[in-house]
């Protein structure tokens, strides 16, 4: 074990993944010689060459097109948006081409990329860099959404995203970066797309959330504890497929569901984990389904009280969480 | 007194003779889609009538055993070159199991089939031109000695993935060709309104590539711009832009009737330079074509674009459940 | 003079802590605002951190080679009077989310809204919610409440040895009259007591198969005597001689005679029980209780009618305590008190039987071939027929009907 931030784990999976199999690429901006604008490639160009790690053009629809074009050939490539507010671009390669392939040539070519992107506000990120774009991304089958909120789940999911077949997009929370640091094992091991991870046990309240804002829901947790409200934690994890049996089994376990988005509420991936709960568990449920996510407004503006009152954080967790455990 | 270009080419009488078959190939395969289509029975019909010179000559002079192909819509001719079959593209036409690009799920046109190394096309336009340079790229990395071959309308050349993707092939210096098969409208819309420039292939220099502008109803000027292409990006030298004139003899598809937006004179004078009468004429005047083969061409291709047709007819459906399938990998 | 402080400000988006690898001010120094004072080092960048005051540095908090978190801080500078600390108006922190308010406990009004899981559970086993008090908001029933009556329950009514095979599914009870509770009632706070009551009812019906039967008892000559004591009984004793002191009497010497009807069931076998303590039936006008008079056997008619009295007053007022309701090891209830003529009681759980007693009705009979008005009642008994059959019951009804049949002021001293 090693104590690795976030963005470490990220680095370590890109280097043990490029080492075990040469097919493995990384191509985006600013990845090479500068090591990415987060450092998430640090190191990376100097070990393995300007080919493996590849600086391209300023133009987001070409790497990931060429990513994919790159990948239906047999290759392995992890393109990278340098925030995921700047993937918009790519969008039509992603939604019209990535996630169909497989469907649209009846299984004759697939493609298997990874694109990183990072994502998430409460960094002084502003409107353009601090968005949370997964739901655009989470009604196109054929594509897999993964978003792993700490420093071993970022290991073991980024290489399983890189040895998965199909198309997956890995946002990683930008502001855990450097905030989240924990015990990562220095071995080889992945981490399975599709299944959502309990963080936390509990019998009260159920939380399902992602990203960052698992820790959000830890931190409230603990505090709660100490008033006797126990909290069971879900980490989605991928968010799209959605883990359908874990956010049943979670949601009936308590009756009582709060589900977190940092993203925008209306639309977000967590109105559908409702519309699931919903379905699957009327007759279990003890409150009703509590959402707690961003304002509707377009994005998180740059000042600092404004972009607080966007922002999700411990607080306002709690808050809902002792709301719903009162309920 | 005709002169022999095509020995010049490298090009043997029995090359030519079968650059000529896939031509007329591809053009009774599609007038068969276009009578199936009027007489109700397959739904729709996109055409390569006019451009099959530019398809089939383009294609003759790639490795067909290597080289990767990213077809636009109307390439009909290029699939043929690169194995694709009548029957295939019958099986297509009638979106039966059996249809190699799809199994049915993607209108005609919407080309694939790993074996022959045609990559799966979709239809927002463009779109595969960054994917001809990942494979391109993929090559360079693996040290292969293939190139990748893209084709496109002259107004899907006004995409951002044009630009994204040629800049990208420039920068890098990829293997990959980059044909626009401009057949002067897209959809209604003509050339002068699409484009601002003097022709498309201007736009090379902006990405620091080789480009020219040829005949596209002359197959042996666009082999030979095409194997002059692929000697370059196989030497280092990175990519080239082709833009091959040519014509569009039908309505964009089987949904669009192009009385509204040209004259019928402009098509009449069109197929006046027909590439399938001139370069018969090419082959007839040079003895290379004799009518006996031509007869026997002609029988052959009927007998199979018939045969391609009660197949795919007579073949199944996919079960209706089978739209389920293969969203991803299935363990 | 002013003490600010300097924090480690972010130096990158994703940047949550720096390095302090020099500090280029000392104690004392004299800086201007923007002049710079330590060279920091993040992942992502290499800066200097300038002053965001002017005045005297007064203590570096953070040494060199110290890693701090954005915000913590760096050190304190004296300001000079009339500078102003260049904070915002605004600071991050004035959004505090105040702490949530204690819900005042008497606000009822979510009390009757039902959550589906609610509703779910108490269908599945039989329970009624308007026994079941809320703790959610509003004094809304939750889904805990109900499973904590669940797991109480069954952790309540299962004997400490094993006695089932499996598990007892659906351990709800019900009482079997409803609280009502429109404007104006009295909520008497008994559930502890009532809850078990409960428990054993709901239970009784699910795992005791019961069977029924009925005798007609001719008590005329019991009337008579009874009658004739009344008033000066309640002058006396300060408190009524009702019928139904007579009739526990009758019972519980049916009970010594027949002990099998005084058992329990446990599995795999049956506890005969020695003491005869007799459970009755008492209600208030909202709710049912079972308390118990011990051993009956040895009681006087007089010391029975006492103990239903006094019972009958404790839960009247709400003080009845689990004490008064444990042991029971058969059930007489009183249901002539409502006017009924037959009825089926529900098995006390885990008592043998429970016997009804119904109302007391002047008919006419044949006597010797001529009708007589005579005050004749039912006893109406439920048998667990795991422990009972039907002979055995019958032997039992037989004799309780001969003691009430000879009950009279020859035979019978109330005292």
């Amino acid at each position: 074990m090693t104590v690795m931030s976030y963005i470490q784990a990220i680095t370590t999976a890109l280097r043990e993944e490029m080492i075990r199999d040469e097919k493995v690429f990384i191509l985006g901006e600013d990845v090479g010689v500068k090591g990415g604008v987060f450092r998430a490639t640090d190191g990376l160009y100097e070990e393995f060459g300007a080919e493996r790690v590849l600086d391209t053009p300023l133009a987001e629809s070409a790497i990931a097109g060429v990513g994919i074009g790159a990948a239906m050939y047999g290759m392995r490539p992890v393109a990278e948006m340098q925030f995921a507010d700047f993937i918009l671009p790519a969008v039509n390669q992603i939604i019209s081409e990535a996630a169909k392939i497989r469907y649209r040539s009846n299984n004759d070519w697939n493609v298997p990329i990874t694109i990183r992107a990072p994502y998430g506000g409460g960094v002084h990120g502003a409107l353009y860099h601090s968005q949370s774009l997964e739901s655009i991304f989470a009604n196109q089958p054929g594509l897999k959404i993964v978003m792993p909120s700490t420093p071993y789940d970022a290991k073991g999911l980024l290489k399983a995203a890189i040895r998965d077949n199909d198309p997956v997009l890995f946002f990683e929370h930008k502001r855990a970066y450097r905030l989240l640091k924990a015990d990562v094992p220095e071995e080889d091991y992945v981490l399975p797309i599709g299944k959502a991870d309990i963080k936390r046990e509990g019998t009260d309240i159920t939380i399902i959330t992602y990203g960052l804002c698992i820790h959000f829901a830890l931190q409230a947790a603990e505090k709660l504890a100490e008033e006797g409200i126990d909290a069971h934690i879900v980490d989605l994890r991928t968010v799209y497929p959605l883990d359908k049996e874990a956010i049943i089994a979670a949601a009936k376990k308590t009756g009582k569901v709060l589900l977190i988005t940092e993203d925008n509420k209306e639309g977000s991936i967590i109105g559908e984990v409702a519309a699931i709960i919903a379905e699957n568990c009327l007759f279990d449920l003890d409150a009703p389904i509590m959402r707690l996510a961003g304002p509707d407004v377009p994005a998180m503006p740059y000042s600092p009280p404004m972009e607080k009152f966007f922002m999700v954080n411990p607080d306002k967790v709690e808050k809902a969480m002792r709301e719903l455990a009162e309920f | 007194m005709t002169i022999n270009r095509h020995d010049a080419l490298g090009l043997s009488d029995a090359d030519v003779l079968e650059i000529y078959r896939t031509m007329l190939l591809a053009r009774k395969v599609d007038e068969r889609m276009w009578l199936l289509n009027r007489s109700g029975k397959i739904p729709f019909v996109i055409s390569c009538q006019g451009q099959e010179a530019a398809q089939v000559g383009a294609s003759f002079a790639l490795n067909r055993q290597k080289d990767y192909v990213a077809p636009y819509y109307r390439d009909l001719g290029v699939v043929l070159a690169f194995g694709m079959t009548a029957k295939d593209l019958m099986l297509s036409a009638f979106a039966k199991a059996e249809d190699p690009n799809s199994a049915g799920r993607q209108m005609p046109g919407h080309f694939g089939q790993k074996k022959n190394r045609i990559i799966t096309g979709s239809s927002p336009v463009t779109t595969q031109i960054p994917h001809a340079v990942g494979v391109a790229l993929a090559g360079k990395m693996e040290k292969q000695d293939f190139v990748s071959f893209v084709t496109l309308g002259e107004g899907s050349s006004n995409q951002g993935d044009f630009h994204e993707g040629l800049n990208f092939a420039g920068v890098h210096k990829l293997p990959v060709i980059t044909m626009v098969e401009n057949n002067k409208y897209a959809i209604s819309v003509p050339f002068e309104k699409q484009i601002a420039s003097e022709n498309v292939s201007i736009r090379a220099k902006s990405y620091g590539m080789f480009g020219e502008t040829i005949d596209g109803t002359d197959p042996l000027a666009v082999y030979a711009a095409i194997k002059q292409a692929r000697e370059r990006a196989l030497n280092g030298e990175g990519p080239s832009l082709i833009e091959a004139i040519t014509d569009r003899f039908t309505a964009h598809s089987s949904d669009d009737d192009d009385r509204t937006y040209r004259e019928k004179e402009e098509v009449e004078e069109a197929k006046k330079k027909d590439s399938i009468i001139t370069f018969a004429n090419y082959l007839r005047e040079l003895d290379v074509l004799t009518n006996e083969i031509e007869q026997e061409f002609n029988r052959e291709i009927d007998s199979i674009v018939n045969e391609a047709t009660d197949y795919a007819e007579n073949a199944p459906y996919a079960a209706p459940e089978d739209a389920l399938k293969h969203v991803y990998e299935e363990m | 003079m002013a003490k600010e402080k300097i924090t480690m400000p972010q130096l990158g988006e994703s940047v949550t802590e720096g390095t302090i690898s020099t500090w280029l001010v000392e104690v004392g120094d004299k800086v201007k605002k923007y002049d710079p004072i330590a060279e920091v080092l993040t992942d992502k960048v290499n800066a200097e951190v300038p002053s965001s005051f002017t005045g005297t540095i007064q203590q570096l908090v953070a040494a060199e080679g110290d890693t701090i978190a954005v915000g913590e801080l760096m050190c304190y500078i004296e300001t000079e009077d009339g500078t102003v600390a260049d904070s915002p108006a605004i600071t991050a922190n004035n959004e505090k989310i105040e702490p949530v308010k204690e819900t005042a406990s008497v606000d009822q009004s979510m009390k009757k809204r039902y959550s589906p899981a609610v509703l779910r559970l108490a269908q599945e086993n039989d329970l009624d919610l308007l026994t079941v008090t809320g703790t959610g908001k509003g004094g809304r029933i939750t889904r805990k409440d109900i499973e904590k009556i669940l797991n109480e329950s069954s952790a309540e009514t299962i004997p400490s040895q094993p006695v089932l095979e499996e598990p007892v599914k659906h351990e709800l009870q019900t009482n079997t009259v409803a609280p009502d509770l429109h404007q104006g009632d009295i909520e008497i706070p008994v559930q502890g007591v009532r809850k078990v009551i409960a428990q054993n009812m709901v239970r009784s019906t699910q795992e005791i198969p019961h069977a029924w039967m009925t005798v007609e008892v001719d008590v005329t000559d019991l009337v008579t005597y009874r009658n004739k004591l009344k008033a000066s009984f309640k002058q006396q004793e300060g408190f009524n001689l009702t019928f139904f002191a007579f009739f526990v009497k009758a019972v519980a010497q049916g009970l010594k005679e027949y002990p099998q009807l005084n058992s329990q069931w446990a599995g795999h076998k049956i506890i005969q029980k020695k003491d005869i303590n007799l459970s009755i039936a008492v209600a208030n006008n909202q709710e049912l209780f079972v308390p118990v008079i011990k051993n009956a056997d040895e009681k006087s008619i007089k010391g029975i009618a006492k103990d239903i009295y006094v019972l009958a007053n404790k839960a009247r007022t709400g003080t009845l305590k689990a004490d008064d309701m444990k042991d029971g090891t058969f059930t007489v209830n009183n249901t002539g008190s409502f006017g009924s003529i037959h009825s089926m009681g529900v098995i006390n759980y885990p008592q043998a039987a429970i016997l009804q007693v119904e109302s007391i009705v002047k008919r006419p009979v044949i006597i010797k071939d001529m009708f007589a008005a005579r005050d004749m009642v039912n006893l109406s008994l439920s048998l667990d027929h795991r422990i009972l059959d039907g002979l055995i019951c019958g032997r039992f009804l037989a004799r309780v009907k001969e003691i009430l049949e000879n009950m009279n002021e020859a035979t019978t001293n109330i005292y």
